[in-house]
């Protein structure tokens, strides 16, 4: 099957009319300034979540970004759970483990897709989402969908994980693991990869800490932070497993970071099988008392943060989300000014943004006229790094 | 097998889930492109407009004016609950109306997200659209 | 650092700020200061103590308008929530903290948009999430504000 280059990369169509999202300002080929206009997704779910009950706001966070959509739904159940200081059974605490690091897995995987293609590496692209398609598979065996599992609940999770289901998930996992050997090596030892995105969209620590940015964006600058090992939940303060750092901030690092996270990331979920004891998947918590509470949970792109007060009734009576890329978007600030325009795309996928906002890109000059529209920047990357294939003299 | 059928998608504020099982359905393992669906990247050469997402108000116009553009006959393709009806965003104060108040829907693929399957089906319901338009034309 | 012990820290500089302490559980504190100190607590809590900042989360409740602050302090896994009650519920106003921190850059936006508090300092509280043309003067996150319940068959 030949790949054909018209295959963008999610949704276009306010590049085509509204010239709204980033704003780049570029001087002949550096960037210059930048500006974002957001509110294309904005569907005002906090204000929906005060007329829904506790366990139907865990359908709507499910759906707030469909690459998270486990990590939404226990942090607002955490977050509940925090509220009445609920206890969740040992065994629900281990399988919202392993739905998370899956989906840590997928996300990830995705991104490394992505990234292939604003590169140019198109096969990267086919390659990275076809050998994705097995945890979507196990998705499904585990929680009966690809995405948005409904597996949560509050006090514990909705569905178990049979025990015949165990050897197919150790099977594909082991499968899983040859190729993330393979992609790793392909990374870690291209000089053209090395060339093209060692030094690029450099996020210093200290700009880290000062945008509090999160997730691997924060991780491959140096920032030590990681939900599941600062403020431990479900199963990980119970299993042995590293916290992948880097050190430069630039793309590579960032890079790095993904692709090394997916490697504990199985060994996680291997462990949690292993170790997973049996009983309740649910303590059945009746009724909430007033109070507030606090969820976090490390989801692929950062921590994500819920913020639920509670009057004692059935619904919350406010319900704050927030989601890493909230944090994450505005050091794209920082890392894209100095830079050049046939960086732009990678530096803004190098933070891993919910990926419908990450081509809502245009370039405009210092009288604020048009220049480039995304496809054109998606063209420059591409092109620069067939340059320095050129220069390798590698096809 | 069909001419080719080109397809311009667009977003009205999804969650993306959609978005991502769009791009799937392109990739080896469910291969849409075998049935002759191409992605393009601008509304004046679709057939085909695909929409997902609960069509936010920001993006409302924005999806009138594309239709607007996109050359006639074309075919609106509606992908996901949201886009069938806005789905659980219905009651926000940032989704207006339905997509299908705004353009005139030809394949509604329900499902949240729908899964590759369902999405094949629709297309060749779609497919079947576009074929029987074709012949009336000649 | 435990729970006890930033209280302390908090406590030993402005400890006359602080209207009221709840140790929610050994991980949580959240702690109701006067609204003129919010800059100077941020900026001790941020810079000198080195929390990160998770985010603002307003809330329009009966008898006035709460923010709080959130901030975690990773090391040891603490969460630090303050509360500033703005008894103004019609001009809700607050000192900006972008000056201590740009994390706090959307959300202050985000803040004057959907509840209509002005923080002062802050030259740049543009529209983030709302469409340009939605009302001024509307705040949809405010509980006045009810979303009409619709037919799906009609806007």
């Amino acid at each position: 099957m030949s790949y054909k280059p018209t295959i963008p990369i999610g949704p276009y169509h306010p590049l085509q009319e509204e010239p709204e999202f980033y704003k780049l300002v570029v001087d002949g080929e550096k960037v210059v300034d930048v500006d974002v206009r957001i509110g294309y997704n904005h569907r005002g779910i906090e204000k929906i979540s005060e007329a829904k009950t506790f366990d139907q706001s865990l359908f709507i966070v499910e759906r707030i970004c469909g690459i998270c959509s486990s990590s939404h739904p226990i942090a607002c159940a955490q977050a509940v759970e925090d509220i009445g200081n609920i206890e969740v059974p040992e065994r629900a605490l281990y399988i919202r483990t392993i739905v998370q690091e899956l989906e840590r897995l997928h996300s990830h995987m995705l991104w490394v897709g992505l990234a292939g293609h604003f590169l140019g590496y198109n096969t990267v692209f086919m390659w990275g989402w076809k050998y994705r398609e097995p945890i979507c598979d196990i998705m499904e065996t585990v929680t009966g969908n690809r995405q948005n599992y409904a597996m949560m609940k509050v006090g514990g999770v909705r569905r178990d994980i049979e025990k015949e289901h165990i050897s197919y998930i150790l099977t594909r996992l082991d499968e899983f693991l040859g190729q993330l050997e393979m992609l790793k090596g392909a990374v870690l030892d291209d000089p053209v990869l090395h060339s093209r995105l060692k030094g690029v969209g450099i996020l210093s620590k200290e700009d880290a800490i000062d945008y509090a940015a999160l997730g691997p964006t924060a991780r491959a600058s140096g920032v030590d932070i990681d939900v599941r090992r600062d403020h431990p939940y479900a199963a990980y303060d119970r299993l042995k497993w590293n916290v992948i750092m880097g050190k430069n901030g630039d793309v590579f690092d960032k890079a790095v970071v993904r692709i090394l996270e997916m490697f504990e990331s199985v060994s996680i979920i291997r462990q949690c099988l292993d170790k997973m004891p049996s009983g309740a998947i649910d303590s059945n918590p009746k009724d909430i008392p007033p109070g507030e509470g606090i969820g976090q949970v490390e989801a692929p792109r950062g921590e994500c943060f819920h913020y639920i007060r509670s009057d004692g009734s059935n619904s919350p009576v406010r319900h704050k989300i927030r989601a890493p890329t909230y944090m994450n978007f505005p050091t794209f600030r920082e890392t894209v000014i100095g830079q050049t325009v046939s960086d732009a795309t990678i530096i803004l996928a190098a933070i891993d943004p919910c990926y419908c906002c990450t081509e809502r890109m245009l370039i405009v000059d210092d009288s604020d006229k048009e220049v480039l529209k995304f496809q054109d920047l998606v063209r420059l990357s591409q092109e620069k790094t067939k340059k320095i294939k050129d220069k390798y003299g590698i096809k | 097998m069909t001419k080719s059928i080109n397809v311009f998608h667009c977003s009205s504020g999804s969650c993306n889930n959609c978005d991502i099982e769009i791009l799937d359905c392109l990739t080896p393992r469910f291969d849409l492109e075998r049935f002759g669906i191409v992605l393009v990247g601008s509304i004046k050469h679709a057939d085909v407009m695909l929409c997902t997402g609960s069509s936010n108000r920001m993006c409302e116009p924005i999806l009138k004016r594309l239709y607007e553009m996109m050359p006639k006959p074309g075919f609106v393709l509606v992908w996901g609950a949201c886009g069938s009806s806005r789905g659980l965003f219905k009651d926000s104060y940032n989704t207006g109306q339905p997509i299908d108040e705004i353009l005139p829907v030809d394949v509604y693929i329900p499902g949240c997200p729908p899964k590759p399957e369902a999405a094949i089906a629709g297309v060749l319901k779609l497919i079947e659209k576009v074929n029987a338009s074709r012949k009336n034309k000649k | 650092m435990t729970i006890d012990a930033l209280l302390e820290k908090i406590k030993d500089r402005f400890g006359a700020s602080i209207l009221k302490a709840d140790k929610h559980s050994q991980k949580r504190l959240y702690l109701d200061i006067d609204p003129k100190d919010i800059v100077d607590i941020v900026r001790f809590v941020f810079k000198d103590l080195g929390l990160r900042f998770n985010i603002a989360s307003a809330v329009d409740e009966f008898e006035c308008m709460e923010i709080l602050y959130h901030f975690s302090f990773d090391r040891t896994g603490l969460e630090l929530s303050l509360r500033v009650a703005l008894k103004d519920k019609i001009n809700p106003v607050v000192d900006t903290i972008t000056a201590v921190t740009r994390s706090a850059w959307w959300i202050e936006r985000e803040m004057h948009e959907l509840f209509g508090i002005r923080f002062n300092g802050n030259k740049d509280l543009r529209r983030l999430l709302l469409p340009d043309d939605w009302p001024d003067g509307v705040y949809p996150l405010r509980k006045n504000f009810v979303v009409p319940k619709r037919d799906s068959r009609k806007a």
